[in-house]
């Protein structure tokens, strides 16, 4: 058996949206303290509309995975529906995570959350 | 592919495998059967002992067989516990990065009673042998110290701790998985009491192992049962793997000065090859390492995803990584060798052996080199170190 489904080791072995957005007027940066992962996720947003999301991650196979399949998710999504993006629903789209690997997915329901939160901080300042 | 993961385990040799469906089609008799045919397989495990015995300097006698690695640490440390127990000895000494055979058995000790002590291993992997002697008190029963780490394939100066051992009138017990086979191991002129060996990790089976208990040691069962093993460890013998075992290992210690030479070379190689990657280093001793054990820490990168994009490029490889070992903390090796956990995250461990050839290890160093630097293009750690928000470690 596998460690990982085929799903997970193509958006491994090809991550969406991997990068920078140079210009990015949200951008959120998570880690966990504990297993060291990190995952900083730049959104360029307009008229409340993901119109571009890009992702870096320091982590393992499910963490990358994982990065890029919740860029791929909520990318041309309004804000409001990126807000509701749920880590199970990645683990979902990802046909599955192993038990020990599902806070990847926490990690990036968390980053994209804290790089909305930062777009809206932006916009009222 | 490229199998460059042997201390995890070894491909088993022909002679060995030849040796195992001989005596599993033809003498599969149990050896403690009275009438001939049992008796034959009795004389193929007596002659596997007695091999395995000339192998290491001991005798037949001192040899116990196991189901591996494991078992054996379990029942020398537990032996020499309980040994120490009847004596009023109840202090242990060891290192912060054994096998966890061997640190698990230890903490289960100190729930019953005993105090361990656990000998700093410093930033090259090794005990200090003063450090060692400073620590041995009156009520010291045992000192158990591996032959060389199985991560960082560091070779401990076994020959030096039993000396002082010796002299101070204590156990000495080594966890020689990985150096059987692979570095030259005499139970006399290293003074050790006590042994454990594994053959998987020397081309042969798994699930066979022995221990080495210096005559007049008394064992402690863990597996109750039948007499065999001379009522030390109870269940009917694995004849086909023990002669296995036995013939792997004769093989492996005739060719032992050559295998040292030309891996040794092959390792060397790798090891200055991966150098070149910036921000990365080498993790133990130089010098005073395994012939086939190469491990790095790459900064900015995790140990997993490397190994998996690795693994696309037909390397077999391992890595200390917290990711990969299923717990949220990297290696207790790495953390022992004063590798920080974001460090110890990026590591990576290559152990090769005679059939690695010299184009394997440039293609893994050429595969190690852009993987790293792909890692990296797409690492928020890598960046933060690049655009100086933090210091790079390495």
């Amino acid at each position: 058996m596998a460690l990982y489904s085929e799903k997970v080791m193509d958006h491994f072995r090809n991550p969406r949206n991997v990068g920078v957005i140079e210009d990015a007027n949200g951008i959120g940066e998570v880690g966990n303290a504990k297993c060291g992962d990190i995952m900083k996720m730049y959104l360029k947003v307009e008229d409340d509309i993901i119109k571009d999301v890009k992702f870096e991650t320091f982590g393992c196979g499910s963490a990358i995975a994982s990065s890029s399949m919740a860029t791929e998710m909520i990318k041309g999504q309004p804000l409001s529906e990126a807000m509701k993006l749920t880590n199970k629903a990645v683990a979902e789209a990802l046909d599955g995570l192993p038990d020990y690997k599902m806070h990847c997915s926490v990690l990036a329901e968390e980053a994209i959350k804290s790089a909305i939160e930062d777009y809206e901080k932006r916009k009222e300042a | 592919m490229i199998y460059a993961d042997n201390a995890a385990t070894t491909k088993m040799s022909e002679a060995a495998v030849n040796t195992m469906v001989s005596v599993m089609t033809e003498n599969y008799g149990n050896p403690s059967s009275l009438y001939t045919f049992g008796q034959r397989a009795r004389e193929i495990l007596e002659k596997a002992r007695e091999d395995i015995a000339l192998a290491i300097g001991a005798t037949p006698k001192e040899i116990y067989f196991t189901s591996g690695g494991s078992e054996s640490d379990n029942q020398a440390i537990r032996s020499a516990a309980e040994i120490g127990r009847l004596k009023g000895k109840k202090h242990i000494i060891s290192t912060a990065f054994e096998h966890h055979a061997v640190l698990h058995t230890l903490e289960k000790l100190e729930k019953e009673g005993f105090e361990v002590t656990l000998l700093p291993v410093h930033e090259n992997g090794l005990v200090v042998t003063s450090e060692l002697e400073a620590a041995i008190r009156e009520d010291t029963c045992l000192v158990t110290v591996m032959y060389a780490n199985n991560e960082i394939g560091t070779i401990q100066p076994i020959k030096e701790i039993g000396k002082i051992c010796r002299e101070k009138n204590v156990l000495f017990h080594t966890d020689a998985v990985q150096a059987m086979g692979h570095i030259p191991v005499n139970v006399v002129t290293d003074d050790v009491d006590m042994l454990s060996a594994s053959a998987h990790k020397f081309h042969g089976p798994k699930g066979v192992g022995f221990l080495y208990v210096k005559k007049g040691i008394r064992l402690t069962n863990i597996i109750e049962g039948g007499a065999q093993e001379r009522g030390k460890r109870a269940g009917t013998e694995n004849v086909a793997g023990i002669a296995a075992a036995a013939v792997a290992l004769k093989e492996a210690v005739s060719k032992l000065s050559v295998y040292g030479e030309t891996v040794t070379k092959k390792r060397d190689r790798l090891i200055a090859g991966l150098s070149e990657i910036p921000h990365s280093a080498l993790n133990g001793d130089k010098d005073l390492r395994l012939p086939g054990n190469v491990n790095f820490c790459f900064e900015g990168i995790e140990g997993e995803s490397l190994l998996l994009l690795l693994d696309d490029k037909g390397i077999q490889a391992s890595s200390g990584s917290a990711c990969t070992s299923g717990s949220l903390d990297p290696s207790h090796v790495l953390l022992a060798i004063g590798r920080v956990h974001d460090v110890a995250h990026g590591s990576l461990r290559l152990t090769i052996d005679e059939s690695t050839s010299d184009e394997d290890v440039e293609y893994i160093i050429k595969s190690v080199k852009e993987t790293v630097e792909y890692l990296r293009s797409f690492s928020p750690v890598w960046r933060n170190l690049v655009e100086g928000k933090a210091k790079f470690i390495l």
